[in-house]
């Protein structure tokens, strides 16, 4: 399938690792990626702060190039937070023909305009449960994930509002990652702070509650014997991944606890190398804390 | 299939958390299994259980029809008003189909699911000066006011003081002196009435507490967790805004700085340069912002996540020294957007809990 594929900053900034591993897993996945290279930030969430207006016209503007991609069935991101505010700015401009028309009275100069209905957008992590489908995975994976013990660490843009994101018992989008790990033959770890805050937009605010926010959730996970996280969101992988050393320090603990991006365990399963995917890149090397020849290679052979 | 009012009783098997700090025995679950209709409320199956089985369990309720926020609890980890959560959706959502009842979260308990609301909710409202401070000289009769700035202040008025929201604050999990989400949803419900004499003060205030306005983390819970659609962390967007925008102030926590910077950088480049946000969100939002001294000091303590992320490559010098940029004609849109919305003379919000949906 082709899709209008937003990649966001992060994932072409500090954690390249992830970019890179989603352009290797989409051809396993006939996924076409149609890079949306001249789009704009979505804000995170701060420029909404700063203007409402202004970050809903900047995501409109990021629509509309999206429902100009010829043939693409939906747009996609790797990003929760991108998820999060882009949806945000979608409910209001959905909700309003009035408002629609002002802010593309803006986008005009451009020649661009965003048209209600025509444009889905969708996380890779609800795009390959709802579009793929859990059994379509399952027959793809190569390398089951066999003994590996998962903990998912949704965060907090994937999961809430459970309304504007389209959440309810026939979309439990809030369990996702648990399905994915699941189809990928691994095992799902429960714990306490898997749908928590990563405390990542508070890092320049409050850095210990940040740190200390992380330190726990990372905690809860050793405790409950999780080999490795995964996550949807490159913001949460800065938290989690990059500031571990800092957020040991304020927990007062060793926490040692991978990371990973969720293209990059489909990836694994899928066949492709630790290498190949970036898994070296992390501040909390996986190639070095988990033992790959003995869950997953060796579950391969 | 027959009208949920019409349906017969069945069975709800509850699991409440029991508690008696006086008791000194440490807090454990019990099972209880009612009879109710499943349109019936959460609130009558624990009072069912009450009235046949343990006249001991111990919860606070009145109204019975979500209006007085006395009955607020957990169901099955979620905060709830007990009275406005059906048995049928309750049980849809547990575990094993076994409904858990526990006391709300961030506040102690007194007695099994009753917490105590003075200790922490009561006193974060206090905090943020509840009332109005009247715009001089009071007029003899009523005040004039404008029908829409009344209705702006509507959403933050619907508040039922339940705590739901407090109970599953993430940033009042690490850090319990956080003012919080309900009582900065107070807060604006007098920073956006026109008849109050200090907005500035009142912002000013909240800005410059290290566990004030800038402390939330943006994690929906409130949101999520609000049973009259409140919506407090919009308002603590809306509070921020009209403190950085209207009023100019520049806080000790980095947040007008933080907002300035990543605003800033989005329009320079369409997209994040992360290696100039740290340390312009603490020295300031110009390329001058990373040479103050608040910056070099950040950096300083930085240092160690640096040199992992060159280690590991996720960081390159070039990606650090020179920000990726979209194409310079996108650019150009992307800052002509910027200055037509910025340039107008009041800034165009979108509630869609006073406008609602159109289509």
């Amino acid at each position: 399938m082709k899709v209008a594929y937003w990649p966001g900053c992060v994932s072409r900034g500090f954690t390249p690792e992830l970019h890179g591993s989603m352009a290797k897993v989409a051809p396993l996945l006939d996924i076409e990626l149609v890079e949306l290279d001249r789009a704009c930030c979505t804000g995170a969430g701060v420029i909404a702060e700063h203007n409402q207006e202004l970050a809903d016209t900047l995501n409109a503007r990021t629509f509309a190039l999206a429902q100009q991609v010829d043939g693409a069935e939906l747009m996609m991101n790797i990003c929760s937070t991108c998820q999060g505010a882009q949806s945000e700015c979608q409910e209001r401009l959905d909700a309003s023909a009035e408002y629609r028309a002002h802010v593309n009275s803006t986008l005009a100069g451009e020649g661009l305009s965003y048209e209600r209905g025509l444009l889905t957008n969708k996380n890779f992590l609800w795009l390959l449960v709802e579009e793929i489908g859990l059994e379509r995975l399952r027959s793809l994976v190569k390398r089951p994930l066999t003994n590996l013990k998962v903990g998912p660490f949704y965060g907090c843009y994937i999961v809430r509002p459970r309304e504007r994101l389209g959440i309810d018992s026939e979309h439990p989008r809030d369990h996702y990652l648990d399905h994915v790990i699941d189809a990928l033959g691994g095992t799902v770890i429960e714990y306490a702070g898997m749908r928590k805050c990563c405390g990542f937009p508070i890092i320049t605010m409050n850095k210990e509650a940040s740190l200390k926010q992380a330190g726990r959730h990372l905690g809860d996970a050793v405790d409950a014997a999780a080999d490795c996280l995964v996550t949807p969101c490159p913001l949460c992988h800065l938290n989690l991944d990059l500031q571990q050393p800092l957020a040991e320090g304020i927990v007062g603990r060793e926490l040692r606890m991978p990371v990973l991006h969720l293209p990059q365990l489909v990836g694994l399963a899928l066949g492709l190398e630790p290498g190949e995917l970036g898994l070296g890149r992390h501040v909390v090397r996986p190639t070095s804390v988990i033992d790959w020849s003995a869950s997953v290679v060796a579950a391969a052979a | 299939m027959p009208e949920a009012h019409d349906r017969p009783p069945e069975k709800f098997t509850l699991k409440l958390r029991r508690y008696d700090p006086e008791s000194g025995e440490a807090p454990y679950w019990e099972e209880h299994t009612v009879e109710l209709a499943p349109h019936r409320s959460v609130l009558e199956a624990v009072l069912q259980a009450k009235d046949r089985f343990d006249g001991s369990i111990a919860i606070r309720c009145s109204c019975r029809q979500a209006i007085c926020g006395s009955c607020g609890v957990r169901v099955n980890g979620e905060p709830a008003l007990a009275c406005h959560t059906h048995l049928d959706a309750a049980k849809a959502g547990a575990r094993d189909g076994v409904i858990e009842i526990e006391p709300m979260g961030n506040m102690p308990v007194l007695k099994d699911l009753i917490v105590d609301m003075d200790a922490v909710h009561w006193k974060k409202i206090q905090r943020v000066t509840p009332w109005l401070l009247a715009k001089q000289p009071v007029p003899e009769r009523e005040y004039i006011v404008s029908k829409e700035s009344m209705v702006d202040v509507t959403q933050t008025m619907a508040c039922i003081q339940c705590g739901a929201c407090v109970s599953d604050c993430l940033a009042m999990e690490v850090d319990p002196g956080f003012i919080g989400p309900a009582a900065l949803a107070k807060a604006y419900r007098f920073v956006g009435d026109p008849r109050d004499a200090e907005q500035f003060e009142r912002l000013n205030d909240l800005a410059q507490d290290p566990q004030g306005l800038f402390d939330c983390t943006h994690c929906f819970k409130c949101v999520q967790a609000c049973p009259k659609d409140v919506n407090p962390m919009g308002q603590i967007m809306r509070l921020r805004r009209i403190a950085t925008s209207d009023h100019q102030i520049v806080d000790q926590n980095n947040g007008e700085r933080h907002e300035a910077a990543f605003t800033r950088l989005i329009r320079d480049n369409g997209i994040l340069w992360e290696a100039e946000l740290l340390p312009r969100s603490y020295g300031g939002a110009s390329w001058f912002g990373k040479f103050a001294p608040a910056a070099g000091k950040e950096l300083l303590s930085s240092l160690p996540v640096a040199f992992y992320g060159l280690m590991r490559r996720k960081m390159t010098l070039a990606g650090i020294l020179k920000p990726h940029k979209i194409p310079r004609q996108d650019l150009k849109a992307v800052q002509s957007i910027y200055e037509r919305v910025e340039s107008r003379p009041e800034r165009y919000e979108l509630n869609l809990y006073i406008a609602g949906e159109d289509e």
